[in-house]
């Protein structure tokens, strides 16, 4: 893996001048790496993680498990994709087991939510079935804890 | 009334810790960065901090055994055998301690008559000597050099060495100095031991935290393990310092005799962290090599800094710090390590604190954040700069 990918995965929140120097770099070689990998569509983007209150936030989001009918010659592949370009849709899996597609949706509100199951999911043709669970509340986010303030651990400042 | 008389003159004697003395000016300055810790900033991986709490909620709250609980020096056995080569027997070639630090105190007492001399290489870990001095014997200390990347060389054992010696002390990789051995220059060592019959206490604690090469623990070299202790602990690859958790492997009289002065000084180590330190070892490498990369990441990056700003610093194979000279600043550590702290706010150790070959050295711990490592290397430029300039 590349040391600027491995960085980036680090989860910190460097900017580009700090890994500049953390990888012996120029900013500039650092922009253009960086540029490379969206390019090579291997970085796609970075967004922030956000703990905002309920209220904030102002969307609401649902899980789904889909069910659908497999194509000859493109599998759940075409259907998936399709799925995946609605705007509510975050993230979109194809999973093992009871159903096949896992979708995360997000919505202004449950009406939002609601409608755009019944109306865009589950009319396409294919689409078998839907089971639609709302999130009430997110514990963790991308690795980040949102259960209110985290503590900082204290060190001693010098030890042996 | 004059208490001080009543004190044991062994113990009066002993010197304060020149990394208290720093300490106590560091906790009086607020919001200094501090590459003066000797310890993970990562909290302990919450799969074993979960197993500590597991345990307590089963009721696992009593004495163990005095060497610990069985499945600890199992999976202690287990361990050593796969990851340095060396094969104990449960049953009675290992005794869980209280951190390494136990280990290191009840080796010196179930070893040392008074008198007994203790070679031990130098820059090295602050309690060393004591540690000597309070079981009665005489600590000699062998030099190690920045020109060897501080690893311990036979010619300098040699030089150190005279009649009269009966222990070795090895700490490899070192702190401060992050220096080893290779397998080379530690069969050489295993050779003097034997030549001069030494009896060698070899910790272990940084070995996880080698990134050259591979670590070879001396004990595993033909010969070597009847007359090894071998010290190891969780504190630093798996970053459970404050569970305070450790052991030692060797010969079956030797664990024995270690273990009298255990089960009358310590009785047992904690069960809690007994039981999170089984956690560790079975289902903790995924965890301790992801931190482990994050620290040879800092290091690459803290040592070239270190070099760039003028301040030669060797590349430490091992642990998580690095040992910059610091002499071309044409002061003494301490001083620089003090303007340092009120100029700029960075706190470092003089490489004093470690012996008298850390002068003119100071120890630079990298197990804190990129952040905080890339501030601290910017100022410890601009003071270096404004030394220089000066000059
Ligand atoms: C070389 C060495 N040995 C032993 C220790 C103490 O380790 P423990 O926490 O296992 O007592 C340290 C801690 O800094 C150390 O650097």
């Amino acid at each position: 893996m590349k040391p600027i990918i491995k960085l980036l995965l680090e989860g910190g929140s460097l900017n580009t001048a700090q890994m500049a120097q953390v990888l012996n770099l120029s900013e500039a070689e650092v922009n253009c790496q960086l540029d490379t990998l969206k390019k090579d569509g291997v970085l796609l983007g970075l967004r922030p993680v956000l703990n905002l209150a309920d209220e904030d936030s102002g969307v609401v989001r649902a899980v789904i498990e889909v069910r659908i009918t497999p194509e000859r010659g493109g599998g759940f592949n075409r259907l998936a994709e399709r799925i995946s370009k609605f705007d509510e849709v975050e993230s979109c899996y194809l999973m093992s087991g009871g159903y096949d597609l896992l979708v995360f949706v997000n919505g202004a509100s449950l009406q939002k939510v609601a409608a755009f199951v019944s109306e865009k999911l589950s009319t396409i043709e294919g689409v078998l079935s839907t089971a639609t669970h709302f999130m009430l509340r997110s514990y963790k986010e991308h690795g980040f804890l949102l259960g209110g303030k985290v503590e900082e651990t204290e060190r001693l400042k010098v030890a042996p | 009334m004059d208490q001080s008389r009543f004190i044991a003159k062994h113990v009066i004697n002993l010197p304060k810790s020149g990394i208290r003395d720093f300490f106590d000016i560091v906790a009086k300055m607020k919001d200094a960065i501090s590459l003066g810790v000797g310890e993970p900033d990562f909290d302990t991986p919450w799969h074993i901090r979960e197993a500590g709490i597991y345990a307590i909620e089963k009721g696992k709250t009593h004495y163990t055994s005095n060497l610990g609980l069985i499945e600890l020096r199992r999976a202690i056995c287990d361990y050593v055998g796969k990851n340095f080569n060396v094969s104990y027997a449960p049953e009675n070639e290992v005794i869980i301690t209280v951190g390494v630090s136990e280990a290191l105190d009840l080796a010196c007492r179930a070893l040392i008559n008074p008198g007994d001399q203790v070679m031990y290489h130098q820059p090295c870990y602050v309690s060393y000597s004591p540690s000597i001095t309070l079981a009665h014997g005489v600590a000699v200390p062998v030099p190690t050099f920045a020109k060897d990347g501080f690893a311990l060389t036979v010619d300098a054992l040699r030089a150190a060495w005279q009649p009269g010696c009966k222990i070795l002390m090895l700490n490899l990789p070192t702190n401060p100095t992050g220096g080893t051995c290779d397998r080379a220059q530690i069969e050489a060592i295993a050779k003097f031991a034997v030549e001069k019959d030494l009896i060698v206490l070899s910790d272990e604690i940084y070995s996880e935290l080698t990134f050259e090469g591979v670590h070879t623990s001396i004990a595993s070299l033909p010969g070597m393990k009847e007359r090894t202790i071998f010290l190891h602990g969780f504190s630093k690859a798996f970053s459970m310092t404050g569970w305070r958790i450790g052991y030692a492997c060797g010969p079956a009289t030797l664990i024995e005799a270690m273990m009298k002065v255990h089960q009358y000084s310590m009785l047992c180590a904690s069960i809690i962290a007994q039981e999170a330190a089984i956690e560790a070892l079975v289902r903790g490498e995924d965890a301790m090599k992801k931190m482990r990369d994050q620290y040879h990441r800092r290091r690459d990056f803290i040592v070239r800094r270190f070099n760039e700003i003028g301040l030669k610093c060797h590349l430490p194979r091992g642990s998580f710090y690095a040992f910059p000279d610091i002499s071309k600043t044409g002061m003494n550590e301490k001083d620089f390590a003090i303007g340092l702290l009120q100029a700029e706010k960075v706190a470092i150790v003089p490489g004093s604190a470690f012996g008298e070959n850390g002068k003119g050295f100071c120890r630079a711990c990298f197990a804190t954040s990129y952040e905080q490592l890339i501030e601290a290397s910017n100022r410890i430029e601009r003071h270096v700069q404004a030394i220089v300039a000066k000059k």
